[in-house]
């Protein structure tokens, strides 16, 4: 039998591992496809090339692909989430001249930071973001808004210019999915002082991102997807798999990025300051454990509402996060269901059992750095 | 309506930058704007107020233009051309040709039009030449591997020039390969072993 082709966008992170492992360790040929994987060179191009069917699916960020389905941004198309790719995986981190300044915070204290960078800076701070419609972008003045008198401006700099971007001055700090934080530690010109998580826990970082009219067509073929990836994120979350993701990732053609910085993200063991051991950070990128890859209609919905999206974008954001198609298709190959598929983001800040189909699914803390919670049920809208 | 639109274009390769306004002013647009930093961009587009902007479609720095438009006033707001897929055959053509625009919302769309034809066909031929170039560089690249692979065989097994290349070609055809693999790994078990 000859195989599906479906070419699939990415952007060259740590993140795009799902599909690289669902190809190279052959998730996709089990189930008849053959993924042709093609680097973009910028998330618009990647935007562009599927809304205009030159893709056939893409390693999206969860917020582009919810600012399309509302109308936003450049190249408004109906495209649909059909699973979460990855959970979390950003960090923040700041030159060495505004490190000097903040003086001495403990890492991942996100309203210490907030604090220090309030009290102890009076100047506009630029940072570097690597898209407008990103969580980075969207966390970003979430975090600050506990800070009105804070001087921010977000930037958009290409992820692989962000070093050079702190080290030139134009950016004083930086938001960025790995592997670009640990590249400009390791350049020794900025510190790390936080990670995505410490501002919301549980932050859909990218998704799987189809046309809508595709998947009404294909639907055999964004079912074997879906399943070659489930596959791909759970081989992916075993501790013991990890070295040999981290080399494949390495050695594929996909990712020209040598392995000391695919590790940090993958092994949760970054390292914050040039020269000093690595710190063990929880939960840092997750692919597959507690649902991570479950689109929850509610992050759907807590992302438009951040884009400014009114009730009936919010519907619509809800609408594009398939949880219809991921039970559908993924029931039969023992994924845990959960019983409902919106929650209150933000209610959970430790690790909670909540009722699925297998009886036993535990959901990871997604609480926010405020204690903020967001309950979205339709009534509310 | 006869007020000349203004056109920037974002590209770091002066000789590609010239093309452009060349073939963009002998189209009769003369109002145009050529950026090679992108650190300038933010200020330019400000000053300059384009109603189009033109970037290459594989250009990174299109996330920072995508930023500066949404950042600029909701009636000046630029947007990608490829919004306007009600003209598909120039959208495709647009996108095989590697150009991406940005228009401000609300111009004429035949006006948009014979600004992106003109820069369509002009960026078909530098993608042309470009691939050309690529290809006849690796060409002589893999010459130059043969060369030193055929000068190992003739050393070594005491062979004519064009005993080695034979001798190279059936091994290749025996293994389903390509001469310039079988001479790469050739030429790097030679290295190992010298």
């Amino acid at each position: 039998m000859s195989e599906t082709v479906l070419n699939c966008g990415y952007v060259p992170l740590v993140d795009c591992a799902p599909l690289v492992i669902a190809k190279e360790l052959g998730f996709a040929s089990e189930e008849g496809l053959a993924l042709n994987l093609v680097r973009q060179p910028s998330w618009s191009a990647l935007r562009d090339m599927l809304a205009l069917g030159h893709l056939d699916a893409a390693h999206m960020l969860s917020p582009m692909a919810v600012a399309m389905s509302i109308g936003l941004g450049g190249l408004p198309a109906r495209v649909d989430a059909l699973m979460v790719l990855s959970v979390n995986g950003t960090v923040f981190g700041v030159s060495n001249a505004l490190a000097d300044t903040i003086g001495d915070v403990p890492f991942g204290d996100a309203r210490a930071l907030l604090a220090a960078l309030q009290t102890r800076t009076d100047n506009l701070i630029r940072v570097g973001v690597p898209f407008h419609h990103s969580m980075h972008r969207l966390l970003l003045p979430y975090w600050t808004s506990a800070a009105p008198d804070l001087k921010i401006e977000a930037v958009t700099v290409p992820p692989p210019r962000m070093a050079d971007a702190v080290a030139d001055g134009t950016v004083d700090a930086f938001w960025v999915g790995e592997p670009w934080g640990s590249v400009a530690v390791q350049q020794g010109v900025a510190r790390l002082m936080m990670t995505g998580r410490d501002v919301w826990q549980f932050a859909p970082e990218k998704v799987l991102a189809v046309r809508h009219n595709w998947v009404e067509a294909n639907e055999l073929s964004a079912r074997r997807l879906m399943r070659a990836i489930f596959r791909a994120s759970a081989w992916l979350d075993v501790q013991k798999n990890k070295p040999l993701a981290v080399e494949i990732l390495a050695r594929s053609e996909h990712l020209s990025i040598s392995p000391e910085f695919i590790d940090p993200a993958l092994s949760g063991e970054l390292f914050t300051q040039h020269n000093i051991a690595p710190k063990a950070v929880g939960g840092f990128l997750q692919f597959h454990k507690h649902a991570a890859t479950f689109p929850w209609r509610s992050q759907a919905a807590w992302i438009a509402s951040r884009l400014g999206a009114d009730a009936t974008g919010i519907q619509k954001a809800k609408a594009c996060f398939r949880t219809d198609l991921y039970r559908r298709n993924l029931s039969g190959i023992g994924a845990d269901l959960p019983g409902a598929s919106e929650k209150e983001e933000g209610a959970m800040h430790y690790e909670t059992a909540v009722a699925s189909t297998h009886g036993h699914m535990i959901l990871a803390p997604d609480a926010f750095f405020d204690g903020r919670t967001f309950d979205f049920a339709e009534d509310d809208c | 309506m006869n007020q000349n639109l203004r056109i920037l274009i974002v590209e770091p390769e002066p000789d590609r930058v010239h093309a452009i306004i060349d073939a963009l002013s002998g189209a009769g647009w003369s109002e145009i704007k050529a950026l090679a930093q992108m650190s300038a961009l933010d200020r330019t587009v400000q000053d300059f107020e384009p109603d189009i902007v033109l970037i290459d479609l594989a250009n990174p720095d299109r996330d920072t233009l995508e930023h500066i438009t949404y950042a600029s006033e909701a009636s000046k707001r630029a947007v990608a051309l490829f919004v306007d897929q009600t003209d598909d055959a120039l959208t495709q053509a647009a996108l095989n040709a590697g150009v991406s625009a940005y228009v401000v919302d609300g111009l004429n769309m035949e006006r948009i039009k014979s600004v992106l034809e003109t820069a369509i066909a002009r960026f078909k031929i530098m993608r042309q030449m470009q691939s050309e170039l690529q290809a006849a560089k690796q060409a002589l690249e893999d010459r130059k591997q043969i060369d030193r692979a055929k000068g190992i065989l003739m050393r070594q097994r005491g062979l004519s020039e064009d005993e080695a290349y034979t001798l190279m070609r059936k091994t290749a055809m025996g293994q389903n390969r390509k001469v310039i693999d079988v001479a790469q790994a050739l030429v790097t078990a030679a290295d190992l072993l010298s």
